[in-house]
């Protein structure tokens, strides 16, 4: 995330060298515009998300921009978006459908696992599905009960699903430029307590969907004592835990994962063959979690150099928690700490 | 019931013709004796499930005849073999998710314009939907047709899909066959409202009741359904009512949940007998043409019987392949795995 040149304003720059400081709600929106400008069959759609411009305005302006046919509120129904979707992807469009919350995927889980996720499968390739499933992730902002989920293993456990989750505005530019240009069904998870955080964004390009930059995990920090995965907001989080380790000379390495499915083994296994230890840190409830699935990838790839068993610092096996709770429930400063304590303090019996 | 606009004179389809008659019976015939013939395949091994729909042929032949395969687009369940045998769908690449060679068949479902077979019996009907609208977006003038059972209808996604329809005008027609059983539940345990058509008027849907038994009415009703779509008007609904007469899949026993006189007396007349005697009365047909009809159906038959015999397994290589259209890492691992420890190379 270094070496952006840092541009005064867009106006008047070459395209190819801009750097722009803007939230994710702007980068995200930004990418959206992009796509509908480049891709004629590109059409976004689900509840609020034309004249409102969604709840968390992801979608602002595109319809007066764009049109109603590119950019069209649906009735409350998300079955019914994402059957939609099925069947316009079935008629050659590039279906960009917003579920508007995290748990509300589940009344669409249907749609989701049996239809868009085997539609291609099942049609032996004729009937690809290149749907880019926007899905507002993740806690910590407060919201009522279904307002945030973590629903990463769930998706990424369905054969015929992508999943992947920017942690940063230029990260959810590039990912999503990348992910709606797809042949594949992709749900995209935006860590909607970052939508509002701002960070530069590398316009270089116009945000070029090649696989080389958008593709598998990313080191986000360097380090030489333990990695810390994370995706979504946890990247944040980690960079920020990773600062305060320094302070007491532990080097910490942070490797965004970005995709979930699928999940970038190599970079996992070279960055733990360099610090021999990792920790996974992620929202979701421990029990069948991502974590597990990381930690197992590593196992497989470093088990003879591996100095300590990876560690996971998670949610616990509760449903989410009210937004009182919320704080004890999403892995803190501390319980982060005290997970890299325990690898490193790990010792063979 | 019929709440659908009558259509105007200059968009009235022409009667049937005493040659498109006779095509119908014919390919009445022919989906007879293959559903039957395909139970006998199950009892002799050759495949290893099947969902009959004998006494249903009037009501998917009929509908599925009025399909315009340049561009309309027929969305299944898993009992519309009559409909995709009208359509002029590939019958071994279609009976071959019956062989469980591949789910959902083999045929193309893009130039055959029939939707891959599924089980989940309500989640095409979304798909219609989007498809339809889709045609809105375009300017084109296809229609989606959606078909389900009185069964299906129960499912929130079918209540779904004629609200997002009505409400965005989609060209969709919602085919339900009513064949008075969900499985083993009949229709009044199954059906609050009285029917699948009277729900429609909840959604300004307009609506037609049909006789399912008799062929011509549910070939001009669904014609007066596409037309009314084609023209910008968005959704219909017909019910077309009829009878399973025999189980739900070879798996079935209907002796539990209903008896043989309690059959007859419900099931009416049976549609194909009924439409022979029409043609008859008619001088439609005569003894010759349906002996003709029934001797080109068993030579269907046979190359079909032929067709999916040869039908081997597909490659296992195609489990792995078709997943997605951009492979994963972990995908290509697994089938080197496979391929490495499988005798099956």
């Amino acid at each position: 995330m270094t070496g952006f040149r840092k541009a005064p304003s867009p106006e008047g720059q070459a395209p190819e060298t801009r750097t722009v400081e803007m939230s994710m709600q702007q980068a995200l929106n930004r990418a959206l515009d992009e796509v509908l400008a480049e891709n004629p069959k590109a059409v976004i759609f689900g509840e609020d998300c034309g004249r409102l411009g969604g709840v968390f305005r992801i979608t602002d302006g595109l319809q007066a921009k764009h049109g109603e046919g590119r950019v069209f509120d649906t009735p409350l129904a998300e079955s019914g978006i994402l059957g939609m979707s099925v069947g316009l992807a079935m008629a050659g469009f590039h279906p960009i459908p917003e579920v508007q919350f995290d748990g509300f995927a589940y009344p669409a889980i249907n749609q989701i696992v049996c239809q868009m996720a085997r539609m291609n499968y099942r049609s032996r390739g004729t009937l690809p599905m290149p749907i880019t499933l926007r899905v507002p992730s993740f806690g910590g902002i407060r919201a009522p009960e279904h307002h945030g989920e973590s629903l990463e293993a769930l998706f990424a456990h369905v054969p015929g699903l992508k999943v992947v989750s920017p942690s940063n505005p230029n990260e959810a530019y590039h990912l999503l430029k990348y992910a709606a240009t797809r042949p594949d069904p992709v749900i995209f998870m935006e860590p909607k307590s970052r939508y509002w955080q701002k960070g530069d964004v590398d316009l270089d390009g116009g945000g070029s969907p090649d696989a080389e930059r958008n593709t598998g995990a990313k080191v986000m920090r360097e380090g030489r004592h333990i990695t810390l995965v994370a995706w979504g907001a946890m990247v944040a989080r980690c960079l920020q835990v990773a600062e305060l380790a320094a302070e007491d000379g532990i080097d910490v390495e942070v490797l965004d994962l970005r995709w979930l499915k699928p999940i970038d083994a190599e970079a996992l296994a070279s960055s733990v063959a360099k610090t021999r230890r990792a920790v996974v840190v992620h929202e979701a409830p421990l029990t069948s979690g991502l974590g597990a699935e990381v930690a197992q990838l590593i196992t497989q790839s470093c088990f003879d150099t591996l100095k300590a068993p990876v560690e996971r610092v998670t949610g616990f096996d509760v449903p989410y928690p009210s937004g009182d709770l919320e704080d004890e429930y999403i892995p803190n400063i501390d319980r982060i700490l005290f997970g890299i304590q325990r690898v490193l303090e790990y010792r063979r019996g | 019931m019929d709440t659908l606009p009558p259509p105007d004179a200059s968009n009235e389809a022409a009667p049937l013709t005493p040659i498109q008659l006779r095509e119908l019976y014919s390919l009445m015939v022919a989906v007879r004796h293959l559903d039957t013939s395909t139970i006998a395949w199950q009892r002799q091994g050759i495949i290893p499930g099947y969902a009959p729909e004998l006494g249903q042929e009037a009501a998917q032949v009929g509908s599925g005849y009025a399909v315009d395969t340049t561009r309309d687009f027929v969305f299944p369940t898993y009992r519309e073999m009559g409909v995709a045998r009208a359509m002029g769908v590939d019958m071994v690449a279609y009976m071959a998710t019956h062989k469980a060679t591949w789910h959902g068949g083999l045929y193309d479902p893009l130039t055959s314009r029939l939707a891959p077979i599924q089980a989940v019996v309500a989640g095409s009907v979304l798909h219609a939907v989007g498809w339809a609208h889709g045609q809105t977006l375009d300017n084109k003038d296809g229609v989606a047709m959606a078909y389900f059972g009185d069964g299906a209808s129960s499912q929130g996604d079918v209540h779904e899909a004629m609200n997002f329809a009505a409400v965005m005008k989609a060209p969709v027609v919602f085919f339900t066959q009513n064949n008075g059983w969900a499985i083993s539940v009949p229709t009044e345990r199954q059906v609050a409202g009285g029917s699948v058509a009277a729900r429609a008027a909840g959604y300004g849907i307009p609506a037609i009741k049909v006789d399912g038994n008799d062929v011509v009415a549910v070939v001009e009703a669904t014609r007066r359904a596409f037309a009314h779509c084609r023209a910008g008007n968005g959704p219909v609904a017909i019910e077309a009512m009829t009878y399973r007469r025999g189980p739900h899949s070879t798996s079935d026993d209907p002796g539990r949940y209903r008896s043989l006189d309690a059959e007859r007396t419900d099931a009416g007349v049976d549609p194909l007998e009924r439409f022979r005697k029409q043609l008859l009365a008619d001088g439609v047909g005569d003894e010759s043409f349906f002996a003709e009809a029934l001797a080109a159906a068993k030579a269907e038959e046979e190359q079909i019987r032929t067709g999916i015999q040869a039908l081997g397994s597909r490659p296992g290589t195609e489990m792995f392949d078709l997943v997605f259209q951009e492979t994963t890492p972990a995908l290509q691992a697994q089938a080197a795995n496979w391929r490495e420890e499988s005798e099956h190379v």
